[in-house]
């Protein structure tokens, strides 16, 4: 809780006069204690406690205090920080900014250093069945930050119900394999096809909004799939999901101790669980691999183009003969296809799916990875996917605090980085020579 | 009939805790064009605040339930109005004039944050409290059937009509309500006029944050129970709401809170209890889609 | 009259009115424009200059009047009969090739572009800012290359088919980039353009839609005297490769040194029409863009509105 506090607090007020001036730094440090203690009286320092004769307050007063003690401290802290930095206004930012610079330049090394990495990482010794699950965990939210990449960072479409396709294509996947006993590599083209079909039903009729209605309309449209998931019981099971998903097989060989065509006996291994965790790794590496080289694919061909004079200039777009509405569309689909195959790998590496999965808050962190990674950035969704999802796990044993540091972590990378890891924009083309866009000029949707 | 009539009363109850809520998301649209997504969660807060003083309150031996009623919504105002100033002190300011999607991405993170703070600091169950406020007026009865307006709805629709002519009056007639129409026009040229621009802003969200503490306060009044998650679902349907009537549109945001109200009781009443939301965000999807500027709001001319 | 412009139009304008809400933008206005010609509409600001020309390119559905283009000279009776059913049969277009004729306000801006060609620039510059010259020169060529990719299937797949249709396209657009001096910058963002060159630009995006009939918004605001020559020059060389275009404009010695044809607005309606000679001389202009002797009438129309 302190560490909340005093972490807010650091922007509470503007940085004073260049000037080493402690009083003024104390009394700047005192002002953003005595709003901590404030904002801390009612909510910190008394707790409702249930009790037999009904709710009573245990007052925890010691909190309240050492929540401003700690801001007051933290405040002067970073005061006399900037102070004594030169001519920096934010100081702890023009650091932080200054050196993840090379990050946009390096990104082209960048990208076939991660990729190499991606494919070997099974081999190393450290990766053990923990840090396996987690890296299938953290590509499935690289896929997924791609597949919006392609709907908000090119087409410049806010949309807040992403999960929607997500949920889709999990359900369509499971809902098909159980009942009509198919396999997964059959299933997933066609729960991606149905999380497309959704993407054109859903985007249809809202795509002529403005950025912000569009924003809440999917953020609706999000909540109405997952209502409805939660109470069409004959088909979905209701609130208690499908479980028993057939689990991928290898070209037919499953994944199992015990069995006549299972993997280890053919390839003559003994076996052991990881086989299968590291074949859903490669699965969900090749899915996501899918994802980027399409997207970069389409970057580069007329529709992409569309796309991204689309977030620069609607009206510009339509004045030069583009149906701007079939452009949207195609975002709409192709960004809900990538959700949808994603959601059918998550429902076959779970086995069980049910509708609390697939709760807004997916979609923000979603948001979150391309926001922070930089739109229309595919290296940078993709440390963005690394940083935020990895950086969550590391929180795992405070339990918890750990979604109050995820949502607190999001306030301060914006803050610091407003357009993402990766601000620049690539042209798809050029005639002469490659130069990198600077992110004041690129525009960012509506 | 009678049944129609009690699901009236009812709607009308739940539309005006909507409004009040949406109230806060219109005027911070309005003067800088976001959606503030940690409006819903200041809701809650100030529903948690509400709770503690007024437990305080009673444990301090102030039993005459008007006062303690008042003091704690003046409280729980004046409370809530921090946080609400503090969110934007934090998560939006450093923002302005910045990339679009930014403050969208810390408003969603203060929601987070906002969420898990009271799950850490008051734990995650539900808070229930005796009910308060009890009895009221059996309007009509027919075949066992009694349409009933109680005190507690009373006490609702006229908090929120008294608050809504306070706070169109406090928009139409201050100084300050002309600093927040001249910074919805135009912030730079505001500016220019003298008008401190980040005093009114920060003055926006303080008045919609006490606005949604009243909602608070009457939506624990009127449920007798709150967690910590109460914010998410009340925070995007007092949108809608805001959205429905009009963004910017104060008595939009009103009309909107009060359909919204209806079509979620009425649909639980007659359809299905289990659809209602859905029932609520078609009904937003629809009017977006054939009326973008909602039912009070100013029709925007595609400018070329 | 036996002026050019009504021997072959491009554009026919026939009683178009604009009204919004109870404001009469534009009022039963009816001009030509002649193919192959520089056409100029003129007037006073809020004369509804800007209004016309947002309902030609489609961005505006007209309260009522027609507008027609014909892409070729042709028969004229046989044109006019063939606009006569095409109206009636509540079509947006007819015919084909040098025959097709266009309904424009029936059609979405886009397709005014895509289908009837007819191009348009805006008065602030509307560039994709972020993209590049280049990339900006091949959106506007994007129906062309839409199909070449297959409509995105050929294209993802790799076909030659489409690499060499792109290839045309940046060729096409390297050839607009000398006409406007500006390859050596190619790969530059447009926002990072001078203001002067983003006008140029913008006016050889539209030109990449291959139009039949260029439209243009006060391409010479903001533009200095030498700025402003070169804009002739480029204007006459588009019209001498063929095409017609239509602009607004303020700056006088723009519009007369190299229209063919004006046509005067002043409250929605027009109050001269005819060669640059002709309406320097109309005593109706003049009063119009002096303001003198028809003050009262203008504040007695006014009322009545």
């Amino acid at each position: 809780m302190a560490t909340a506090k005093s972490t807010r607090a650091q922007q509470t007020l503007p940085a004073a006069s260049p000037k080493f001036d402690l009083v003024g730094g104390v009394r700047e440090a005192g002002i953003a204690a005595l709003i901590a203690l404030v904002l801390a009286i009612p909510l910190l320092s008394e707790r409702t406690v249930q009790e037999a004769g009904g709710l009573v307050l245990v007052s925890r007063w010691w909190l309240a205090f050492a929540a401003a003690g700690i801001v007051f401290a933290g405040r002067l802290a970073l005061n006399l920080l900037q102070q004594s930095g030169r001519d920096a206004r934010d100081g702890l930012s023009a650091v932080i900014g200054r050196n993840t610079a090379w990050l946009g330049d390096t990104s082209r090394f960048l990208a076939p250093g991660m990729l190499i990495f991606a494919v070997i990482l099974p081999i190393f010794p450290f990766s053990d069945r923990y840090i396996m699950d987690l890296s299938v965990l953290v590509l499935t939210y690289v896929m997924l930050g791609w597949g919006l990449n392609i709907v908000v960072g090119l087409a410049g479409l806010l949309d807040l119900g992403y999960v929607a396709f997500y949920a889709v294509g999990a359900y369509a996947y499971a809902i098909i394999a159980v009942h009509f006993d198919l396999s997964f590599w059959v299933c997933m083209p066609i729960a991606g096809a149905m999380a497309a079909l959704w993407g054109i039903i859903l985007g249809f009729p809202v795509l002529r909004l403005r950025g912000d209605y569009l924003a809440i309309v999917t953020l609706a449209f999000g909540e109405i799939i997952r209502i409805v998931l939660l109470n069409w019981t004959d088909l979905t099971n209701g609130p208690n999901g499908i479980s028993g998903i057939p689990r991928p097989t290898f070209f037919g060989l499953e994944f199992k101790a015990i069995g006549d065509n299972t993997f280890a006996d053919f390839f003559g291994l003994t076996y052991s669980p990881l086989q299968r965790i590291v074949f859903l790794y490669y699965v969900i590496l090749m899915l996501a691999l899918l994802t980027c080289v399409v997207t970069i694919r389409l970057r580069r061909l007329p529709v992409g183009r569309a796309w991204e004079a689309l977030r620069e200039d609607e009206i510009a777009c339509r004045s030069l003969g583009i149906n701007t509405t079939n452009t949207k569309l195609t975002a709409f689909a192709i960004g809900a296809m990538f959700g949808g195959i994603a959601g059918s790998f998550f429902a076959t590496r779970q086995g069980f799916i049910s509708p609390e999965s697939f709760t807004f808050i997916e979609s923000a962190i979603i948001l979150a990875i391309v926001v922070l990674g930089g739109l229309g950035s595919q290296v940078g969704v993709a440390i963005a996917a690394v940083v935020l999802i990895g950086g969550f796990e590391l929180f795992r044993e405070l339990e918890l605090y750990r979604m109050l540091i995820f949502g607190l972590a999001m306030v301060l990378i914006m803050v610091w980085r407003p357009r993402g890891l990766i601000a620049t924009r690539t042209p798809s083309v050029v005639l002469k020579d490659r130069k990198a866009i600077g992110a004041d000029l690129v525009g960012e949707g509506r | 009939m009678e049944y129609f009539l009690q699901q009236l009363i009812n709607g009308i109850t739940l539309g005006s805790i909507y409004g009040l809520i949406a109230i806060g998301y219109t005027m911070v649209y309005g003067i800088i064009g976001m959606i503030n997504f940690a409006h819903g969660d200041i809701f809650m807060v100030g529903a948690f605040i509400s709770l503690i003083v007024f437990l305080a309150i009673i444990a301090l031996g102030i039993t005459w339930i008007p006062l303690t009623l008042l003091l704690v919504l003046v409280i729980a105002m004046a409370l809530t109005s921090m946080w609400g100033w503090t969110v934007e002190r934090l998560a939006y300011r450093p923002l302005r004039e910045s990339f679009r999607l930014a403050p969208l991405i810390t408003a969603i993170g203060m929601s987070i944050v906002l969420q898990n703070f009271v799950q850490i600091a008051q734990g995650a169950r539900v808070k229930p409290l005796e009910p308060i406020i009890t009895g009221g007026y059996a309007l009509m009865e027919r075949d066992g059937f009694v349409v009933n307006l109680s005190n507690i709805q009373i006490l609702i629709v006229t908090t929120t009509v008294v608050l809504m002519t306070i706070f169109s009056l406090i928009i139409s007639k201050t100084s300050l309500g002309r600093a927040q129409r001249a910074c919805e026009q135009d912030r730079t040229m505001a500016a220019l006029l003298g008008v401190n621009v980040d005093r009114t802003i920060s003055l926006t969200f303080v008045m919609g944050a006490a606005l949604a503490s009243v909602a608070g306060l009457m939506y624990l009044l009127y449920y007798g129970v709150i967690d910590f998650y109460i914010g998410f679902i009340a925070g995007i349907k007092a949108f809608t709401a805001a959205v429905l009537g009009g963004i910017g549109s104060l008595p939009g945001a009103m009309l909107g809170g009060l359909i919204i109200g209806l079509i979620e009781t009425f649909w639980s009443a007659y359809f299905s209890v289990e659809y209602k939301d859905v029932a609520a965000f078609s009904i937003l999807a629809i009017v977006l889609i054939f009326m973008p500027s909602g039912l009070l709001g100013r029709p925007e001319v595609e400018k070329v | 009259m036996g002026a050019t412009w009504d021997a072959d139009p491009i554009l026919d304008v026939e009683h178009l009115t604009m009204r919004f809400g109870g404001l009469t933008a534009v009022d039963d206005l009816s001009f030509v424009a002649g193919r192959n010609e520089i056409t100029a509409l003129i007037g006073p600001n809020g004369a509804g200059k800007t209004t016309v020309f947002n309902c030609i390119t489609g961005f505006y559905k007209p309260s009522e009047g027609r507008l027609s283009v014909r892409h070729g000279r042709g028969d004229a009776k046989e044109g006019a009969d063939r606009l006569a059913r095409l109206t009636m049969s509540g079509r947006r277009h007819r015919g084909r090739g040098e025959d097709a004729v266009f309904l424009l306000e029936r059609m979405p801006e886009n397709e005014v572009t895509a289908k009837a060609r007819v191009a348009r620039t805006f008065q602030n510059i509307r560039l994709f800012a972020g993209m590049t010259v280049l990339e900006n020169l091949l959106t506007a060529q994007h129906n062309s290359l839409m199909r070449a990719s297959g409509f995105t299937v050929g294209g993802i797949l790799g076909l030659p088919s489409y690499y060499r249709a792109q290839a045309q396209a940046i060729e096409f657009s390297r050839q607009w980039l000398e006409r406007i001096d500006l390859v050596d910058r190619a790969d530059d963002a447009a926002g990072e353009l001078p203001y002067g060159d983003q006008r140029r630009l913008e006016i050889a995006r539209a030109m990449c839609t291959k139009p039949v009939l260029l439209c243009l918004d006060e391409p010479a605001a903001g533009l200095n005297p030498r700025e402003s020559a070169q804009l002739n020059t480029l204007l006459r060389s588009i019209r001498d490769d063929g095409a017609s275009i239509l602009l607004i404009e303020h700056d006088m010695a723009v519009v007369m040194g190299i229209s063919d044809h004006i046509v005067v607005l002043d409250y929605g309606q027009k109050i001269s029409d005819g060669t640059p000679e002709a309406v320097r001389e109309d005593p109706a202009v003049i009063a119009a863009y002096l303001g003198i002797a028809d003050d009262d009438n203008a504040v007695a129309q006014g009322a009545t509105r």
